[in-house]
């Protein structure tokens, strides 16, 4: 209470209070990663079903060794405590299921491998879509606009695995361009197709939001007002229309890159791409503890990131929001 | 090429692209596509190539669980470690035990002394001197409750082992021993066919001065150090294991490929695709499609092989409406149509089954069973005899729950055998299908289980090894409760009596019993499955499915060039 009218009082200490503002957001963070973290473990231990249950019973000694290694033997509490003690130290502990590997190691492998792919497919999504929900919006009901949005609307309908074995089909089994499938480190051909599969629904999403949102843009007021001031066509599609419908692709922004990121299991799989998104998957059937908590650390602190940077991409597209905050 | 951050890549030598485009191209697939464009695109560097020339290139189902001999389990380490790796004795192409590091053995006449020499300068990937001593100490690790290795309990007859597993007695005391440096002596407690299971990679020497450095972490590329036929070279976790020739391996001379790699193949239908796209000369498995369709398709690149692996539904003998009742588990039996599950679900040349071992096991003589010469007249009006015997009729039908776990395979079958009983029987069946951990505990525990999927695929070539899952009610495998002290006593008398016409029959008789007792459904024998490129030569296919690189080639010098 008495910061906030302090600050308030002195205008100079600006500064302080952003500081204070940026400690708040980064508390926030951390509480909210924590109750991500308690949740995980807790729906993860009552999960029917341990790491080391298969079909074939390891016989006691080694099931008591192996609970050991892996704290298995001690109390839920206890483990649970154990946990935030190593991820405090940046330690996301070793892998059940890949006992070769740490979770770090697994996590600073595969993310960069789903965010390299993912990133370049929403970047193409954007340059792509955009110019197109733009020239849809320009002509709308036009040729052009329904050619378009059909397309679109095709791309959002197919799911990433009808998408995936079609282009591997055309581009690998029948046309030999491309591989089916497989990854070579620093080798672009084993990317090209699995950034068209990831790419491809993001466009269509990215398009037609451009489309309606500019759409809705150009019915706008200020944009009749300045169509009588004479601005010609360009000027106000790019320069009146285009910042005011960029709010809504902005505020889309933030899931479709968390989603795009973390990596996509679908197309993983179908492409044998070794990203993290597969790790969601297959670290839960597996019930790998430490690997579904470290994915799910290293997601929740992304959506935070990404979050937080999006807020500020739309205060700095929208005046209103500023205000707000202040 | 930037060096990535996210490989495990070591430095791959020079060359990589020099004979790209060389082994990459699935024959046959060039004359279906037009011609000018088609020329035109190949003159652009898009085409996916090999790194080298005599690489081979194997689809190996999921990501290895690790690359540790003692600590591998599942079938995608067991491949990639016969290649790193090689035991006293070792299989070759088809599947029969040949020397390995052992020259040659012997046998005490009781069957309980074990000696093997090894060959002279055996070295390991490193350059440096294997010696009895390691193999010794080897097997000591793999014994050790430390190393909780997962099939330990195979190497149980070693004398000591189980106090050693057990941490009651040092390893140390285990039955082995290096009377010099080119002898491996082992006492056994019981007379077991050694050899089938020094073969696994449980009893494969580990380089323990790496195992102290550098723990669990010791298989990683620059590290991990084998005695097999390759040396490890990059491992790309969930994309691919790279092995490159061991040039201190005894027989180096006689390996024909130079690189392998084995790719993670988690879908059979995208491994599918990458065969067919030229990316992989050999897949692990096929995906179930009808098997006229793939012949057609694929004519002899497509390989199908019986499988030492049986497939069947295990009936809960503690619970109602089971327990007690030998004449509606009889009808279960009968009810079902193999000819038709096998042809029309699983269709991919699977075997019908009538019993539990399958064929290819090694001395094994199946029990006779009438029902299996029977017409599907005959089978169904049995099945309905039994099934009115055991008191149910079309006012009182049996309620049944029929569990799977959660796979599409799973759930066809189940279906089919489900409305076979509701036609032959007039059984109400309602299928519950779990994931895998809820589904193997709900199997163990034989509490809420019925009638589930059940099956067994070998770990050694030992008609014991299938027919030991049934044997003692504490034993976990033992998932539907089968109790029959004679049975137990004729798997006993087996496990100790040498092969031959005695161990056999006492097996037969065994088998004969479980069946009379109606304790499984059998449903068919497993088959193994493989796309083969044609170029490839010396994969032969075995009982156990096991195909080491080192005994296969290409056919002849690849073409270096393109010509559309």
């Amino acid at each position: 209470m008495t910061d906030r009218s302090e600050s308030a009082a002195s205008p100079a200490s600006g500064a302080g209070a952003q500081l204070r503002r940026f400690a708040r957001s980064l508390l926030t963070a951390l509480i909210t990663l924590w109750l991500l973290v308690t949740l995980c473990f807790l729906l993860l231990h009552a999960a029917p079903g341990g790491p080391f249950d298969s079909e074939k019973a390891a016989p006691p000694a080694v099931q008591a060794q192996l609970a050991q290694r892996y704290r298995l033997d001690r109390s839920l509490p206890q483990q649970y405590l154990a946990y935030l003690a190593d991820i405090a130290r940046g330690d996301l502990g070793p892998s059940f299921q890949y006992p070769d590997f740490s979770v770090n190691e697994l996590i600073a492998r595969s993310l960069p491998v789903s965010a390299g792919l993912g990133g370049l497919a929403l970047l193409l999504a954007l340059l792509l879509g955009v110019p197109m929900g733009v020239l849809a919006a320009a002509r709308e009901g036009g040729r052009l606009d329904r050619a378009l949005m059909l397309l679109g609307a095709a791309a959002q309908a197919l799911p990433k695995f009808v998408i995936a074995p079609l282009l591997i089909l055309l581009f690998a089994v029948e046309l030999h361009w491309l591989p089916a499938g497989g990854w070579v480190a620093g080798d672009w051909r084993y990317r090209v197709l699995p950034v068209i599969a990831l790419m491809l629904p993001n466009l269509a999403w990215c398009a037609r939001l451009t489309r309606s949102s500019m759409s809705e843009a150009l019915a706008g007021d200020w944009l009749r007002a300045a169509r009588a001031r004479g601005y010609g066509e360009a000027r106000l599609l790019l320069v009146h229309a285009l910042p005011a419908a960029a709010l809504p692709l902005a505020a889309w922004l933030s899931p479709a890159l968390i989603a795009v990121i973390t990596g996509s299991a679908v197309v993983e799989q179908i492409f044998g791409i070794p990203g993290m998104g597969r790790y969601f998957v297959q670290g839960a059937l597996n019930r790998d503890y430490t690997l579904v908590l470290g994915v799910v650390l290293v997601a929740g602190a992304l959506v935070i990131a990404v979050n937080a940077a999006v807020d500020a991409l739309r205060g700095w597209l929208d005046p209103r929001l500023r205000v707000m905050n202040r | 090429m930037p060096p990535v951050p996210t490989t495990l890549t070591v430095p791959r030598g020079s060359g990589d692209s020099a004979f790209a485009g060389a082994m990459r191209r699935w024959p046959g697939a060039a004359w279906r596509n037009p011609g000018r464009l088609r020329r035109l695109l190949l003159l652009l560097p898009l085409l996916p190539g090999l790194a080298f020339a005599q690489e081979l290139v194997r689809g190996n189902g999921p990501e290895p669980s690790t690359l540790d001999p003692h600590r591998c389990q599942e079938v995608a380490c067991g491949n990639i470690l016969r290649d790193l790796y090689e035991g006293l004795v070792t299989e070759d192409g088809a599947g029969n035990v040949v020397p390995g590091a052992a020259e040659s053995w012997t046998r005490s006449d009781d069957g309980l002394e074990w000696e093997f020499r090894l060959r002279a300068g055996l070295r390991w990937s490193n350059g440096e001197a294997l010696d009895a001593e390691q193999f010794v100490a080897s097997l000591r690790r793999a014994l050790a409750p430390q190393t909780a290795a997962p099939m330990a309990a195979l190497l149980r007859p070693i004398a000591n082992a189980a106090e050693v597993g057990a941490g009651t007695q040092p390893p140390e005391a285990l039955g082995v021993s290096a009377p010099d440096p080119r002898t491996v002596r082992i006492r056994l407690n019981e007379p077991v066919a050694l050899t089938d299971r020094l073969l696994l990679p449980v009893a494969f020497p580990v380089y323990l001065p790496a195992v102290a450095r550098f723990g669990a972490q010791h298989t990683r590329p620059g590290r991990l150090v084998g005695n097999g036929a390759y040396r490890l070279d990059a491992w790309t976790p969930q994309a691919s294991v790279e092995l490159a020739r061991n040039a201190h391996f005894h027989a180096a001379g006689s390996v024909a490929i130079e690189r392998v790699r084995f790719v993670v193949t988690e879908d059979a239908a995208s491994e599918l695709k990458r065969f067919q796209a030229g990316d992989l000369h050999l897949t692990e498995t096929v995906p179930p499609r009808p098997l006229a369709a793939l012949r057609a398709q694929f004519g002899e690149t497509l390989r199908i092989s019986p499988y030492l692996g049986s497939f069947w539904l295990g009936l809960n003998l503690t619970r109602p409406p089971l327990r007690d009742n030998p004449d509606l588990r009889a009808a279960l039996v009968l009810a079902i149509d193999r000819d038709i599950l096998t042809r029309y679900v699983t269709g991919l040349g699977e075997q019908p089954a009538w019993s539990v071992v399958p064929p290819g096991a090694r001395d094994h003589a199946p029990p006779a069973v009438a029902a299996a010469q029977w017409s599907g007249v005959e089978r169904e009006a049995a099945a309905r005899e039994r099934y009115a015997a055991a008191g149910y009729d079309a006012a009182h039908p049996l309620n049944l729950e029929l569990r799977y776990n959660t796979s599409t395979v799973h759930r066809k079958l189940a279906l089919a055998v489900a409305s076979m009983w509701r036609q032959v029987l007039g059984a109400h069946v309602v299928l519950r299908n779990e994931e895998w951990k809820v589904f193997v505990q709900n199997r163990r525990a034989r509490v809420i289980t019925q009638v589930f999927r059940g099956g067994w695929i070998a770990d050694v070539n030992d008609p014991l090894d299938f027919l030991e899952t049934f044997s003692g009610a504490g034993n976990p495998l033992n998932t539907t409760g089968y109790a029959d002290a004679a049975f137990d006593a004729l798997l006993r008398q087996a496990a100790v009596l040498p092969a031959g016409a005695a161990r056999r029959d006492a097996l037969t008789a065994a088998e004969a019993r479980l069946l009379a007792a109606d304790a499984v459904v059998p449903i068919y024998f497993y088959t193994s499955k493989h796309l083969v490129d044609p170029r490839l030569r010396g994969f032969e296919s075995n009982p156990l499915d096991h195909h080491a690189s080192r005994w296969m080639s290409w056919a002849a010098a690849p073409a270096t060039a393109e010509t559309p």
